[in-house]
């Protein structure tokens, strides 16, 4: 039951030949089994996702029909989940129960879905290997010594795992794109705005996304179609029409020009190379142009990201001072002692770093050189996507340099670990969407395909990503020991 | 090291973190490399480029009409604080 996609669970649902509760109650004993050598959650909701199951089977008996009703889904632990423990990863929020739901929580809910509870994280979402968690790192199931990428590791090691079809993420500099790529699921981020960031919690409002894992590009169409859309209590959600992404999925690629990022191909491993390669001759055999195409300051992407993300996310985060909700530390002296301590106490050493290198590049004397110029530097990579997208439709690399690395392996050097969102940082700079879709593997880990569009070109990109789908089995591939 | 240990500590007062003893020479050695890194901006010429602060370029910030949308939830709000009296938020005394 749990190697099934969606679309085969949804019609078997709809025939009454599996109940909502029974599909639940297997992932639940698969979590049981399975999770503890992963650490994948933070909260597990079993009883709550057994009453969900329950009211979403009085749905089907009364002949309602729907993609995701009774389908399960695991959350990341950044939306808010009314009543439900939401501590994105971090000790300052260990004691936070969210008052409400998320927007893309609530829709998903409307939708039908099971949430079986709440996946970890980096904390606050600042990391790319899952290892800056208040909770513990999360295990990669192709190989527990290795990372599951970042920041959305539970969510992406839960779906490879087969312990959930499909689960939520956010992506600021690659983190659903990154971790997808490392586990072998199919990672969707959005443009920026499409989808609504109420009650999702921020990091860098500039950049900051919500979308999907799933184990196919139809899977992730489904969940997309439920969550994208206008939402007037995002100040940035856009008002664009949601087009019918499963109705795109059919359409033939011939004719469809796709851009070989020059840049991401320079120095890139040779195996690695290789996959993408093999990916391009499939493209080829759909009917697809290739060309090269350039994007001269994409190199800019890494520092630019690295002075814009932390930038925002100092102002973001000074919300927590221990006054209104999270942690607060013993007998504080006074209110500045109360400040210091809580957010010193609270917050990890990944959080704290971003929150200083952020107050330094926005502090006097240092904006120009920093912020300003780093705002200079993302036009003109936007402005170099901007001038691909007149010559191509897509774009296509790599989703990451190398496969999992080993747990311990890059935290003690900042700047090594920031260099892993080499590829998948200029998508956020530029609000652009991209999808990671594996396409082989190297030293028996999974390897990404990265696809990035142009602005709200989600159905265009999805269809690329189902259509490679249909010509290969990269994704049908499951870990050892959950298959 | 591009910045100093005086450096961090300034910076961590500014961002209202406290640091400890055992923390800071790996926040002094971690932030200098941060900003070296990032110090490769300044090799880019920029000239003439205007600064973009929103990945979609002519988004216009709506405004929505000055209408009381949501109703009250202090208590289940306040449910999350760590000190509250009197439907207040309690903090320690800051005029004497």
């Amino acid at each position: 039951m749990h190697n099934l996609f969606i679309g085969e669970l949804a019609e078997r649902l709809g025939k009454r030949q599996i109940s909502s509760v029974e599909l639940t109650r297997h992932f639940l004993s698969r979590i049981e089994r399975l999770n503890p050598a992963l650490n994948a959650f933070i909260t597990l909701t079993a009883e709550r996702a057994l009453q969900d199951a329950a009211a979403a089977d009085a749905r089907l008996a009364a002949g309602e029909k729907g993609p995701l009703l009774g389908i399960p889904l695991i959350h990341k632990d950044i939306f808010c989940t009314d009543g439900v423990k939401t501590s994105c990863g971090s000790r300052m929020l260990d004691n936070f129960v969210a008052p409400y739901d998320a927007t893309v929580v609530a829709r998903l809910k409307g939708a039908g879905t099971v949430m079986l509870g709440k996946s970890n994280m980096d904390e606050f979402a600042m990391g790319s290997s899952n290892e800056t968690s208040y909770y513990g790192p999360v295990k990669n199931p192709w190989d527990i010594s290795k990372v599951p990428g970042g920041s959305s590791g539970g969510s992406a090691a839960a779906t490879a795992a087969r312990l959930t079809p499909i689960a939520t993420g956010t992506d600021t500099g690659g983190s659903i794109r990154q971790p997808a790529a490392l586990t072998g699921v199919t990672g969707l981020k959005p443009t920026y705005g499409r989808v609504s960031r109420y009650g999702m919690i921020a990091f860098a409002s500039s950049l900051d996304q919500a979308g999907v894992f799933a184990r196919s590009a139809g899977d992730a169409a489904a969940v997309l179609q439920a969550m994208a859309g206008f939402d007037p209590r995002d100040s940035t959600s856009v008002d664009v029409p949601v087009p019918d992404y499963a109705k795109a999925l059919g359409a033939p690629l011939k004719g469809l020009k796709i851009g070989l990022l020059r840049e991401f191909f320079d120095g890139l491993e040779p195996r690695n190379a290789a996959l993408i390669e093999e990916a391009l001759n499939i493209y080829t055999g759909l009917g697809a142009e290739t060309r090269e195409v350039s994007l001269p300051h994409l190199p800019l992407s890494v520092p630019t990201y690295y002075v814009v993300a932390p930038a925002e996310c100092s102002s973001n985060l000074s919300r927590f001072d221990g006054v209104r909700f999270g942690y607060r530390c013993e007998d504080p002296k006074d209110l500045l002692d109360l400040y210091k301590r809580s957010r010193g106490e609270g917050f990890g050493a990944e959080v704290k770093r971003r929150i200083m290198t952020g107050t330094y590049v926005l502090s006097a004397g240092y904006f120009d050189a920093y912020y300003l110029k780093a705002q200079k530097a993302r036009r003109m990579i936007t402005d170099d996507f901007r001038t691909a997208f007149e010559k191509v439709d897509l774009v296509i690399g790599p989703t990451t340099p190398t496969p999992a690395f080993d747990i311990g392996a890059k935290m003690n050097d900042p700047v090594l670990m920031y260099l892993n969102d080499i590829y998948t940082i200029g998508a956020n700079l530029a609000g652009l969407p991209g999808v990671s879709v594996p396409c082989g593997f190297v030293d028996g880990l999974p390897m990404g395909l990265q696809l990035i569009g142009p602005h709200f070109a989600e159905a265009k990109l999805l269809n690329a990503a189902h259509q490679y789908q249909q010509a290969t089995d990269w994704h049908k591939h499951a870990p050892r020991g959950y298959e | 090291m591009s910045l100093t240990r005086q450096d961090v500590e300034k910076i961590a007062h500014l961002a209202r973190l406290s640091i400890t003893e055992q923390e800071m020479p790996v926040y002094v050695t971690s932030l200098s490399s941060i900003v070296d890194f990032v110090d490769e901006l300044s090799r880019t010429d920029t000239s003439g480029v205007q600064p973009m602060a929103h990945p979609l370029d002519g988004q216009r910030q709506r405004l929505r009409a000055d209408e009381v949308t949501e109703s009250d939830h202090h208590e289940k709000y306040q449910g999350n604080a760590p000190a509250v009296a009197a439907g207040l938020y309690v903090v320690p005394r800051v005029i004497e």
